[in-house]
């Protein structure tokens, strides 16, 4: 009983500390962030190996979900003759939701794993220690650039998703579902608030691109040098992603569409 | 060199496909501009009812647009409805005893403002208000009142 006790507490303890720890981590980075505006180019490179490569999945994806989205939409709508108002419908789920959502979920499996898995390598082959050593700082020359850069991709890749998806959305309205695009866009247009829905969901995928990357950043440092240890950080950072980002979407859409 | 360079083309043209996306979603899907247009003159008219006339809702003349409801409010006096409507100035020639009438756009569709142009030679102005006014048409009503009728008739047989 004792040990069932002991064991829970230090599982909690153990929690709270790695909390604490991401907290100071978060803070420091922060800090690290002034560096970048004389070094702007380590932030180009972390933009592309962020953003750019999770380029591809982005648009696939985006293209398929707005194509189902259409289709899902349409056998619904279909029976109340309301077909027309399918621009509405998978405009504001996509802007409101999926767009940010998905692409944070993506973005997690994509490039949130990689931040990991190259920072946990780094501190397990201890070139961390090794730019230490040389009195360079490796949280302003290693993780901040990789955060900062996972802040400006996602809002950019859930723009760029939310628009391929809607337009996937109207390509098999006006093809396969034989809606008129005219309609298709004028009540979008007339529904659609660019300051209540556009501009809240870029704020969401904005939070996400901080949660995205401040959480894989923080694993792959917090990892055990080890390869299992950088295997289970990765994966960890997988889950908890997904997990807090659905969490937080639900407050933050609770807080802006009452 | 090549490279940076080629990364840094990568990232520019990342940048600019992203913020391109936002201004097509803003202009095509959100349509920003409808809302910032509203320059014209304010037209004020009391309803007695106006269902669930919104903000932002369409004017509408002859089925054409042409301005958009701006402000719902409780005219504490009258106990009316006080909506004030923004008209484009480009029409800035409309009768000034046109009335206005809520109507419902399909059986289920959102409602609006329709005005009906009346035969006065001097313009609406700003500030005006519309002397006619007629209320939307409330389903509950119609449905209740039918069924008034349908048990008064069926008594009288």
């Amino acid at each position: 009983m004792t040990d069932l006790l002991q064991r829970l507490g230090a599982a909690t303890l153990n929690n709270v500390a790695t909390l604490g720890r991401a907290a100071c981590f978060f803070w420091r980075i922060l800090l690290g962030l002034s560096e970048l505006l004389r070094r702007p180019g380590l932030l180009v490179h972390q933009i592309y190996s962020v953003g750019v490569l999770t380029l591809v999945i982005i648009v696939v994806s985006g293209v398929f979900v707005g194509m189902v989205l259409g289709l899902q939409g349409y056998y619904t709508l279909v029976d109340f003759g309301a077909e027309e108002s399918l621009g509405v419908l998978v405009a504001l789920t996509l802007t409101r939701e999926l767009g940010p959502v998905v692409t944070a979920l993506l973005f997690a499996g994509r490039a949130g794993s990689a931040l990991t898995a190259e920072i946990g390598l780094m501190k397990a082959t201890e070139q961390l220690a090794g730019m230490e050593m040389m009195a360079v700082d490796p949280e302003r020359r290693v993780l901040a650039p990789r955060l900062l850069a996972a802040v400006i991709s996602l809002p950019l890749l859930a723009t760029l998703f939310t628009l391929l998806a809607i337009f996937g959305a109207y390509g098999v309205a006006t093809t396969m579902l034989g809606i008129d695009g005219g309609a298709f866009w004028s009540q979008m247009q007339a529904q659609v608030s660019f300051t209540d829905d556009v501009l809240n969901g870029l704020i969401k995928s904005l939070a996400f691109g901080v949660v995205a990357g401040w959480i894989a950043v923080f694993n792959g440092y917090d990892c055990m040098p080890t390869s299992q240890g950088v295997s289970r950080a990765t994966t960890r950072t997988v889950v908890v992603t997904s997990l807090i980002v659905l969490g937080l979407d639900f407050v933050l859409t609770a807080l802006m569409f009452d | 060199m090549g490279n940076m360079r080629s990364i840094e083309i990568a990232v520019g043209t990342f940048v600019v496909a992203g913020c391109v996306a936002l201004f097509v979603l803003a202009m095509q899907v959100s349509n920003i501009t409808a809302f910032q247009r509203t320059e014209g003159y304010t037209v004020v008219g009391y309803f007695q009812n106006v269902g669930g006339l919104r903000e932002r809702a369409p004017v509408s003349l002859g089925g054409v647009q042409i301005g958009r409801v701006t402000a719902i409010e409780l005219d504490q006096a009258r106990l009316e409805a006080r909506v004030e409507m923004t008209i484009s100035a480009d029409y800035d020639d409309l009768p000034s005893d046109s009335s206005g009438s809520i109507r419902t756009s399909g059986l289920l569709g959102e409602q609006y403002v329709s005005l009906e142009p009346g035969g006065m030679p001097d313009a609406l102005q700003n500030g005006s208000e519309l002397l006619v006014t007629q209320s939307a048409l409330v389903l509950e009503d119609v449905v209740g009142r039918f069924i008034f009728n349908q048990s008064a008739g069926d008594q009288s047989e």
